[in-house]
């Protein structure tokens, strides 16, 4: 009798030697641990439109795809991210950072969203795309140039953008 | 409106039914860490129930898969009227990384309609109670689509029939139209 009086004593003194452990969570922030991967976050300024990304993401989340021969899209739709970090880890250029933002519970799916409109430009030996460095060199670009139009017959833009179509079929089935 | 219709209606509590469609059980662990006392979630009256007809609320795990696809819209069908969907986690949003494989039918609103989405894999269980709380309108959301614009230059588009040539000079003579 006085032995389970006394085993009940000892645990509320555990109980109340514990305190109170509740977070009081929403009201206060929560600081995240060390190495935390959070939302990717793209940086325009530095992203070079390589698709290094898009070819790495697992979860194919990352869509590039090409408007005209200038302007290349890049985009991050983040529904079924799983923030592994490998975009960030390929990125030759480090324009994407994991960043410590985890809140990011919302009422519409597309506000996950993002997406990069990237000015490439046309390589005149090998006529792939590159990035421009600054917009200085993107207006010395050939075609933007009066005096090259002489050799140049025709500068023009891709028929895609002329009537809004995108260039690859299958960005309709990703877009839904 | 959803916010006030969620005040209004939910003044109360929540009782939240858990429904896993085919999850990696990850979802799961982090849902029964928000029940326990470190996270205490019952401060806003948040209670686990085992039966669609007590729920108010649906919280969907997993993707609708092939086979629980037609379960996971019973559930629904038979929670009471004023009734929330909450997708969480990665799979639940937009399908997992198993998206294009056969038995995944693709995010759950394919089936059931979503209200609330919390993103993650797995979400942190305090963005979790974020998501709770976004719902309760105890606090706003944080996110916005981002979206970067290239200015647009003022390209002229060329054509050679409508340059002439004078004096060793290139003339367009459409530049005043353009």
């Amino acid at each position: 009798m006085f032995m389970s009086i006394a085993s009940k004593f000892k645990e509320a003194i555990i109980g109340l030697k514990a305190g109170c452990v509740t977070l009081d969570y929403p009201a206060q922030p929560r600081p995240v641990a060390k190495n935390f991967r959070g939302r990717p976050i793209f940086d325009a300024q530095k992203c070079i439109g390589c698709a290094g990304c898009a070819n790495n993401c697992p979860a194919r989340e990352i869509l590039v795809f090409d408007l005209c021969q200038e302007i290349r899209i890049l985009k991050y739709l983040g529904r079924r991210c799983t923030y592994c970090g490998r975009c960030a880890e390929v990125c030759p250029e480090k324009a994407i950072t994991m960043s410590l933002d985890f809140e990011t519970a919302t009422d519409k799916i597309g506000d996950l969203e993002q997406r990069l409109d990237l000015f490439m430009s046309t390589c005149q030996r090998c006529g792939r795309c590159f990035k421009e460095p600054s917009p200085l060199e993107q207006l010395k670009l050939k075609g933007y140039r009066f005096d090259d139009l002489v050799n140049e017959c025709w500068i023009f833009r891709s028929r895609s953008y002329l009537e809004s179509q995108p260039v690859v079929d299958d960005i309709k089935i990703e877009l839904d | 409106m959803l916010k006030k219709l969620c005040q209004k209606m939910f003044g109360r509590s929540l009782w939240v039914y858990h429904a896993n469609s085919g999850g990696c059980n990850g979802c799961d662990i982090e849902v029964l860490n928000v029940l326990t006392p470190y996270y205490d979630v019952e401060r806003f009256g948040i209670k686990l129930v085992g039966s669609p007809r007590h729920a108010d609320v649906m919280l969907c795990q997993g993707p609708a898969m092939r086979s629980t696809a037609r379960a996971l819209r019973c559930a629904y069908e038979a929670m009471p009227a004023p009734k929330l969907v909450f997708a969480i986690g990665g799979c639940a949003c937009g399908g997992g990384i198993w998206h294009d494989s056969y038995p995944v039918l693709g995010p759950v609103e394919k089936v059931i309609p979503v209200n609330f989405y919390i993103p993650g894999c797995p979400p942190r269980p305090e963005a979790i109670i974020y998501g709770v709380a976004v719902a309760l309108g105890l606090v706003d959301k944080k996110v916005a689509p981002v979206e970067f614009k290239q200015l647009e230059l003022p390209i002229p588009r060329y054509h050679p029939a409508d340059l002439s040539g004078r004096d060793e000079m290139v003339v367009y003579e459409k530049a005043e139209k353009v």
